[in-house]
Order: structure tokens, then sequence, then C-alpha cells
């Protein structure tokens, strides 16, 4: 077990090294420069420019921009282009708000998904079956932002439910209890769009599964010994189609950024994928590689724990 | 003779494609998405002949006194000159803040959003069969310490990794703006798991007697690849690159969205749709006709290509 955790650490290391270089090269490459964001400013003078340049070790050549990216990265000097704020405090800052946003919607998205999709796999071809098959096709189908604004007059009209920022502007001597009700406010209409498309992918891979369990021979074994249905179905067959969802769950972990530029970007929420869509609008190599590489470890990270959390689930794998 | 007879009483009465023909009809879902599509293909052939060749569908034509129209509204107008004024007489799905007619533009955005859509997905099937292919046929090469097999794979472990859209984001943002680019971006970043899918299916076709055969035959190894065994495996991959193209016209309007789409004057349902966002409470035509547009032709794509993909793989049929 512990060598096996340890082999697979190891050739994860290895493959970030490559993703690290393949995406620094991807971005420096492409044309265009941070110097050359605003080349009509009178105020940015050749020399201001060329000492701009100087401080990035932007003359330098790429290999050696690489090197100097990464040892400022892991000594934690590395400063942001656009603010020269430290790169990892702003990520960790944005980290620490997309999070409460990423749980919410995942919570939302596994507590949804399982008993649609257990019951429509139990009451296979009827109406709730076919229905919510639609839906989830639906919904996959519409663009994430259309359904966004959709929900957006549709709410704020009925609910009067928040639809910018974090919190409420000028309520920040208010007591705790009222700032975190009205947190938790906020976070309803974009934790709820988020997870509309998880939603409909999960249960339609719930349904397949218990789709697959329920024919099994154990099933029937445990129905002809007398066992109650919600016994068998729960305990019997539920758990058996459990086990592809301890990967799915370490897959879902990278969608704290990719997946949330969107939305995000709707909502006026200030978090990783925002953070990345500023960067990637002010040319600001550092927090884009950065945040390329911190998803690319969260991906690696996600792998490896539904690698582990599988093998101690299921115990015809040996590692 | 007798032996002619034999054979045709052995042969199956229908061929592979008839017998997967009928499984398809039976889900009527997916049978009539499949009709949508052809019927949408068409129309933006059409459309693409008529807005190039006929001025009355022109969609950059901008009528300033005229915009902001709501579907339907019929052409009365003493300011706009006769010769643009728009088909039939009609503003059938309105016009938009520079009176431009919204039909016409959607006419011109289905062909630019479906060919966004086939170019890229294209593009990932080239290369995903390629290093499919590769890895799955050269799987054993030893190249010095590492294998073929290994080498690619691994390659597509590593672009696995990255996270998908902020990476085509970042890209279409740093490269100047072009058509071009969002759909080699798209392909690019999408071919790995059909690449995953050939390596597995050449895998099981590589020690196969057909190819043992044409191999005995010394016919050159790029034709045992690319005639023999591509069509083999090519099915279950033209199935999901179905839903690849769905996806691509999403990720093309997602990219509209964030103003890194399509540029105008090019329309694209994507970009009719994020420019008319503005105007959602004074002009909602604007942003609903493109949305469900979006939403009904994805959701065909969707629909046909599960329906495809059931009747091309009979573990997943429904009817036992």
């Amino acid at each position: 077990m512990i060598n096996f955790i340890f082999r697979n650490i190891w050739q994860r290391v290895i493959l970030l090294v490559f993703i690290s270089i393949i995406s620094h090269s991807v971005i420096h490459l492409a044309p265009g420069e941070p110097a050359l964001v605003d080349p009509s400013n009178p105020r940015m003078k050749p020399e201001d420019i060329q000492r701009i340049r100087a401080a990035y070790h932007l003359d330098e050549p790429l290999h050696m921009q690489y090197v100097f990216w990464v040892r400022d990265l892991f000594t934690g000097e590395l400063k942001s282009f656009k603010d020269n704020q430290p790169v990892l405090e702003k990520i960790w800052d944005r980290f620490l708000n997309s999070l409460p946003l990423f749980i919410v919607s995942m919570m939302i998205v596994w507590f949804l998904a399982f008993p649609i999709g257990i019951k429509a796999a139990l009451n296979r071809n009827s109406k709730f079956d076919r229905a919510s098959t639609f839906l989830s096709y639906a919904l996959i189908s519409i663009p994430g932002f259309f359904l966004a604004y959709l929900l957006i007059i549709f709410m704020v009209k009925t609910f009067d439910v928040p639809v910018i920022g974090m919190r409420t502007f000028g309520l920040e001597e208010a007591p705790f209890l009222f700032r975190s009700m009205d947190r938790i406010w906020h976070l309803t209409l974009p934790a709820l769009i988020s997870a509309v498309g998880g939603v409909a992918v999960l249960s339609r891979y719930v349904r397949s599964q218990m789709l697959e369990v329920i024919h099994q021979d154990y099933m029937r074994t445990a129905r002809a010994k007398g066992l109650p249905e919600d016994q068998v179905i729960y305990r019997h067959g539920l758990r058996n189609a459990l086990l592809p969802f301890i990967t799915m769950f370490g897959l879902t972990i990278p969608g704290l950024i990719g997946g949330s530029v969107i939305f995000e970007t709707i909502f006026a929420w200030p978090g990783m994928g925002r953070l990345g869509f500023e960067a990637i609008l002010a040319r600001d190599f550092p927090v884009i590689l950065t945040l390329t590489f911190f998803s690319a470890i969260l991906v690696l990270l996600g792998t490896l724990i539904s690698d582990i959390l599988y093998g101690v689930a299921d115990p015809r794998i040996k590692l | 003779m007798d032996e002619q007879i034999a054979a045709d009483a052995l042969a199956p009465s229908k061929g592979i494609f008839q017998e997967r023909w009928a499984i398809l009809k039976r889900n009527h879902m997916a049978y009539a998405s499949f009709w949508f599509l052809i019927a949408l293909f068409s129309f933006a052939i059409m459309g693409k002949v008529f807005t190039q060749n006929i001025i009355v569908f022109d969609p950059k034509i901008v009528r300033l006194s005229e915009k902001l129209l709501p579907p339907l509204t019929p052409y009365t107008s003493k300011i706009t000159p006769i010769e643009d004024a728009p088909a039939m007489g009609i503003y059938l799905l309105g016009t938009d803040e520079l009176g431009r007619d919204v039909f016409a533009r959607m006419i011109e955005g289905s062909f630019v959003s479906l060919t966004v859509g086939f170019v890229a997905v294209g593009i990932s099937l080239t290369v995903g069969i390629f290093f499919g292919g590769l890895a799955g046929f050269y799987g054993r090469v030893n190249l010095g310490f590492i294998t073929v097999d290994t080498l690619i794979m691994r390659f597509v472990d590593i672009m696995l990794c990255f996270p998908s859209f902020f990476l085509i984001l970042t890209v279409v943002a740093l490269l100047p703006p072009s058509i071009y680019n969002i759909m080699i971006v798209i392909g690019l970043t999408s071919w790995m798991g059909i690449a995953r899918f050939v390596r597995a299916e050449f895998l099981s076709l590589r020690d196969q007697d057909f190819v043992t055969a044409a191999r005995s035959q010394a016919i050159p190894e790029w034709r045992i690849i690319f005639i023999h065994m591509v069509p083999n495996a090519i099915a279950p991959v033209l199935v999901s690159a179905t839903i690849g193209v769905a996806t691509a016209i999403l990720t093309e309007s997602s990219l509209s969205f964030l103003g890194f789409g399509v540029q105008p004057p090019d329309a694209t349902w994507g970009n009719i749709l994020a420019d008319g966002k503005t105007f959602l409470f004074d002009a909602p035509w604007l942003t609903f006709i493109p949305g469900f547009t979006i939403l009904f032709v994805v959701l065909a794509f969707n629909l046909c290509g599960e329906g495809l993909r059931e009747a091309f793989n009979p573990k997943l049929r429904s009817t036992p």
C-alpha cells in the first residue's frame, strides 16, 4: 500500500514537471507580451518598458525564464505583472472564496443526483425515467450562461435573491449571524446554477450503474431469501453500484478552477476562475501559469485520491 | 455453383449498417434528431448560398432606423431604401441593435457554428486517430528506454491534466482573434479521449487474423493501419465524435460570452446570443432565439449520438 502510494506520487511529480514545461512554453511562445499591453500609453517610456522587462526577466532566453519562474514559485516570491502582489497569496485568497461555492454546489449535485438516478433506474421506462432522461439531456445541451440568465430573471423576480458578489455592501459591521446568513443567501444562486450540469450528468451515471447491478444474481438471491425490498436495493444494490463514483469524486476536484470561469464572471464572484479570466485579459503570465499549474496539481491529486480510495473500497483490487 | 448458393444462404440477410439503422429507428428521439440534423445541414448550406448570392438575405445590412424591432414586424419603413428590405418584406425574427435582420444572421450563423463544430471535431479526430493508432500499432516498439505506447499515453495523460476550458481561453486570448484559431484550439484540446479509444480498439485488432493475413502479403504498414484497421475501429469513434460536435458548439458560445469567440462581422449562434444579452429586457428575442436554437441543435446532436452509440454497442441496448 505505502509502496503503491509512493510510486503513484513519484509518477505524478514527473508528469507535473512536463506539464509545467509545456504550459510555460505555450504561454510564452504565443504572440503578445505583457509590455505590449498598452503601447499607446504616453506614460510608458521606452526606458520604463526596459526596466519592467528586466525586472521580470523577459529578456532572458525561454529556458532561463522557466528556471526563474520555478525558483520564484517555490520561494514564494513570484509577483504578478499587474499589481506586483505575490501570486501565491492572490491565488490563496481567491481559493478560499471559490471553496464554499464549490463545496455547496458539489453537495447539491450529490444529494440530488443519487435519488433521481436510483428512482429512474428502479422505474425503468416509466414517465419519471423518460422525463428525467430528457431533462438531463436538455440541461447538458443548454449553454451555461443562457441558463444562468433565465434563472436569474426568474429567481430575482420571485425570491429577490442577490446575484452580484459575495456579500452585501455595507454589512461589514453587522453581527456574525447576519453576515453569515448574508453570505449563504449570496451563495444560493451561483451554487445552484453551477450544480445544474453536474446533477444532469451524475444522475445519468447513477441510473446506468444501478441498471447494471439490478439484474445481477446476488440481487435475485437477496430477494429469494426474503429480504425487504429496501434492503435489497440499498444494501445489496446501491453499495455495489457505488464503486465507480469513487473515481468520479476524485475527478470533480479540478472543477474548482476550470468549470467556474463563466459562472464566476456572471455572478461577479471573486473566485479562482475569475482571477484566471482577469489575468488572461491583462496578460498576467505569472498568474496564468501558476493557476494552470495549480489546477494540474488538483487533477493529479484527484486521480491519486480516487486510486487510493478505490483500492481501499474494493477488496478485489490488489495494490 | 453449389458452393455459391451455400455461401449466399449463410450470408446475413441484412448488412451491418442496415441492422444498426433498424435499431436506431426504434429509438424515436434519436431517429427524429437524426432527421432534424439532416434538415439543419441542408438549411445551413442553402443559407450559405442565399446569404452569399441574394442581396435580401444579406446579414450585414445595417438599418439604423429599424433597430430592435420585435419578430414578425412587416417592413414599412420609408427611410430605408427598398433594396435593403428584408426577405419577403417581413422581419421574421426581428432586428438587432443595428437594425440587422436577425433571421439572416441566424442563417449565416448556422453555417459558421456548424463549421466550427465540424472542423474542430475533424481536427481532434485526425490527431486522435493518428496518436491512438500509433500507440496501438507500434506500442511495443522500444525507443531506447521507453516504448512508443508509454510515450504517447503519458503525453495524453499530460494533456488531460490541463483544465481544458481555461487552456482554450488562454490560447484563444493570446493568439490574434480569428475563427480558424478557435477551431484549431478546440480541436487540439479535445483529441485525448479519441486517442485512448482508438488505442484500445487497435490493441484488440492488432493480433487478429485479417491483420496477420495483410502482413503476410507484405502490404505496407501504413496501408494496414489506415486501410485495414482504421475502418474496423472507426464506428464507435465516429459516434463519440457526434457528441464532440455538440461540445464544440457549446464551447464556442461560452467563448463568445467572454468576448473571445468568433469576432464580428461573422455571425455565429454564440455571438448573437452573447451580443443579445445586453438587451435582455428591451429585446428578449435577441437572447431567446439563439439560445433556444443552440439548445435544440446541441440536444439533437446529443440524442442522435447517444442513439447511435446504443445501436453500435450491443451491451447498451435497452431492449433485451
